[in-house]
This record gives structure tokens, C-alpha cells and sequence, in this order.
């Protein structure tokens, strides 16, 4: 009996004047199947000669995330809805910064806001004591946000025509670079306190994000924090990307901020 | 930790590509990414073996292709490669390089069954 399957000793067969033990077609890993008579096709090992093929299939890793942030964009051009993305490490001042912009933007501009974290609703918590809707999305064990979750969380969220949608993302230099949520803009929110070679050192971030928002300037003097090299550093891997240097404690830079977020969300208003 | 959930964006396109093409065990996959790309090649081999596990793909092979980064010198007006967004060119040392390959994350093909 054949040690590997059971079959009997009888199970040896003949082809072309030549004969084949069972072992010998272990042995050779059935590929000799293929030549064997009709009757050896019955054997239960063919089965596993199933041939195997290969299919073309030519689709980005990220084809379902893309089409959830097609759809998101799509609906943002149609309301009018300017959409920013608000990426950086964690600590950055993301919120800090929200909470003032919408402080000053509030009597002219519509807003809400999706704000993403691993766990607790306490970004949300600070965003709604300014009195404009918040939604928080804990991400859990994930480290980013992406364009289906968002999708979900617009469907929600009382988005009114030609409003801006603030979504803050999870603190991560890494892993939002990738997931497109269907915004009209990554803003990269760098600050002075965390050395002035981030762009260097994430630069898919800094290579996804429009805009780069330099924050707590006022904590210069108390630095080394070089500036000038900052800026280099983030136009060395992203050319196009605007800068704008900015403190929520001293106001210096909000201006410029709130001028731009009213010309690209007239700019959307226009699509 | 990114590489976990394109793992899950694998197996969904496997899995509607399944009904598609008429499969039901996946043998090999067969990954084009590029240099440029936000994928760690080693974080993206583990994540594929746990997220491909009681699926269609389980100990499906992965082959990663790796792309070289390619980029348009203004200066030198050449195509040079690069290996970091952030590389100058090598040839002037100049900047800015526009990016034209190495960017991809993409399934070219499968082997199935």
C-alpha cells in the first residue's frame, strides 16, 4: 500500500510502454499526469494538478479607498463644501488651532467638523463648546481615517451648502499621507517644538499636503528651531506646497489662515 | 501599521476579482510597489500573512516588485533616478524634481486556482 495516500498495490499502471509504480508518480509530484491515460484522470490526486493560472488584474492596492473619496469629492463639489484635512504628529496644535479659527470664522462661515482619534470624544468635546457641530470618529486600533468611514460620518453631519468641513485626522505623520478622503486640500500642521527636519523625515506627508501651517511661533525664541531650514527642508520634497507661518497664542499668521481658507472656500463655491 | 489596512484593500479586490475570474484559491500575488510609494515592503509581508489568514489567499505567495523612483530634473532637463522624495538630483544637486515614477502601489496579477 502506498504510504503517502493509502491506494492499493494494485494501482500500477502502464503508458506508452511504460510503467509507472505510485511511488515512482509521487515520487515525480504527479506533474506526469497530464501524459497519464484517461483512466489515471479518475485518481484522486488530480485534484491537486488542478492547473494553476494567472489573472491581470492592474489595480492600485488602494482602488476601494480611492472610489469612497471619489464619491466623498463628488458630493463636496456638488454642495459646495470646502473640505480640509488636517494631518500632523499628535501635539502638533491641531485643535487648538480649530477652536480659534472657528471662533473667528463663525459669524460669516458655516462649519463642522469630523475629528479623528484612536479613543475619548475630548477633541469633539472642544470643538463643540464653540457651538459648531463636531462628530468624532475613534478609530480604535487604526491609525488613520479613511475615505469610507468619512463617507459615513458626512451622511450624519448636518453639512449645509457651502459650508467647510474641518476633518481633523489622527495624529500620525505616517499613515493619513496615503488614504485619500476625498478633500480639497491636506493641510500639514508642523510646530516649533518638534525640529525643523520633519519634512525630511515624513515626507509623504509632506508630500501629500497642499499646505503646510507652521504653528506655535511664538515659542521661537525659546528654541533653536531654525526656520529658514524648515522651509527648505519642506519644499525640497514638495516644491509646490504653501507655507504659512502661524501661533494661536499670539494671533500672528491667523489672518493670512483665515484669507485663505475664504478664498478656496469662494473658489469651491464656484465648482 | 497603514500596511494592514491595504492588506484588507488586497483581499477585497481579491475577493470581487474572485467572482469575476471565476476562482476560488489564490496562490500568488503579485505586488508592483514603488520606491516612492508609503509602503514598508517587510511591514506589508507580515500584515499580508495575518489579514490573507481563513481567506481565499491563505499562504498565498506575495512577490513584491520593487519600482525604482524616477523624477524630471528642471534644471538638467533629464529624467534621473531617486531613491527619497526628498533626494536632489544626481547630477546638479538641484532642486525642485518633478516625480514621474515610483509612486505605485499596485496588484499586476495573481496566480490562482
Amino acid at each position: 500500500m502506498c504510504g503517502v495516500c493509502g491506494c492499493g498495490d494494485n494501482q500500477v499502471k502502464s503508458y506508452q510502454n511504460y510503467s509507472y509504480s505510485h511511488f515512482d508518480q509521487h515520487k515525480a509530484l504527479h506533474t506526469h499526469v497530464a501524459v497519464l491515460s484517461p483512466d489515471m484522470a479518475l485518481h484522486t490526486h488530480v485534484s491537486m494538478l488542478t492547473p494553476t493560472r494567472m489573472v491581470q488584474i492592474e489595480q492600485d492596492i488602494l482602488t476601494e479607498n480611492n472610489h469612497y473619496a471619489a464619491k466623498n469629492r463628488q458630493f463636496f463639489d456638488q454642495q459646495g463644501v470646502l473640505a480640509l484635512n488636517l494631518v500632523s504628529s499628535p501635539g502638533s496644535g491641531k485643535t487648538t488651532l480649530l477652536v480659534e479659527t472657528i471662533k473667528c470664522l463663525k459669524d460669516d462661515v458655516s462649519m463642522t467638523v469630523i475629528e479623528g482619534d484612536q479613543q475619548t470624544d475630548r477633541d469633539a468635546d472642544r470643538i463643540r463648546a464653540t457651538g459648531v457641530v463636531a462628530l468624532q470618529i475613534n478609530t480604535g486600533k487604526g491609525c488613520h481615517l479613511d475615505a469610507h468611514r468619512v463617507g459615513h460620518a458626512i451622511e450624519t453631519l448636518p453639512l449645509g451648502k457651502h459650508s467647510v468641513l474641518f476633518i481633523e485626522n489622527v495624529g500620525n505623520l505616517v499613515c493619513p499621507a496615503a488614504f485619500d478622503l476625498g478633500e480639497a486640500h491636506k493641510v500639514v500642521v508642523l510646530s516649533v517644538t518638534e525640529g525643523e527636519d520633519k519634512p525630511l523625515k515624513y515626507p509623504d506627508m509632506f508630500y501629500a499636503a497642499n499646505m503646510m501651517i507652521l504653528n506655535k511661533i511664538d515659542l521661537l525664541p525659546y528654541l533653536d528651531f531654525d526656520v529658514a531650514q524648515c522651509i527648505q527642508y519642506a519644499k525640497q520634497v514638495n516644491p509646490q506646497i504653501k507655507i504659512l507661518l502661524l501661533s494661536v497664542k499670539n494671533g500672528e499668521g491667523m489672518d493670512e489662515w483665515l484669507h485663505w481658507i475664504k478664498a478656496e472656500l469662494a473658489q469651491q463655491r464656484t465648482r | 501599521m497603514h500596511e494592514m489596512s491595504l492588506c484588507e484593500g488586497i483581499l477585497n479586490i481579491l475577493q470581487k476579482q474572485s467572482k469575476i475570474d471565476q476562482y476560488s484559491t489564490v496562490k500568488t500575488v503579485v505586488l508592483e510597489i514603488g520606491r516612492l510609494s508609503s509602503i514598508e515592503p517587510d511591514a506589508l509581508r507580515f500584515a499580508f500573512s495575518v489579514v490573507m489568514k481563513g481567506s481565499i489567499a491563505e499562504n498565498a505567495r506575495l512577490n513584491i516588485i520593487d519600482i525604482a523612483g524616477q523624477a524630471w530634473c528642471l534644471h538638467c532637463q533629464k529624467q534621473v533616478v531617486i531613491n527619497q522624495r526628498y533626494d536632489g538630483c544626481p547630477l546638479c544637486g538641484g532642486y525642485p524634481l518633478q516625480i514621474t515614477e515610483g509612486q505605485q502601489m499596485r496588484i499586476k496579477e495573481l496566480e490562482v486556482l
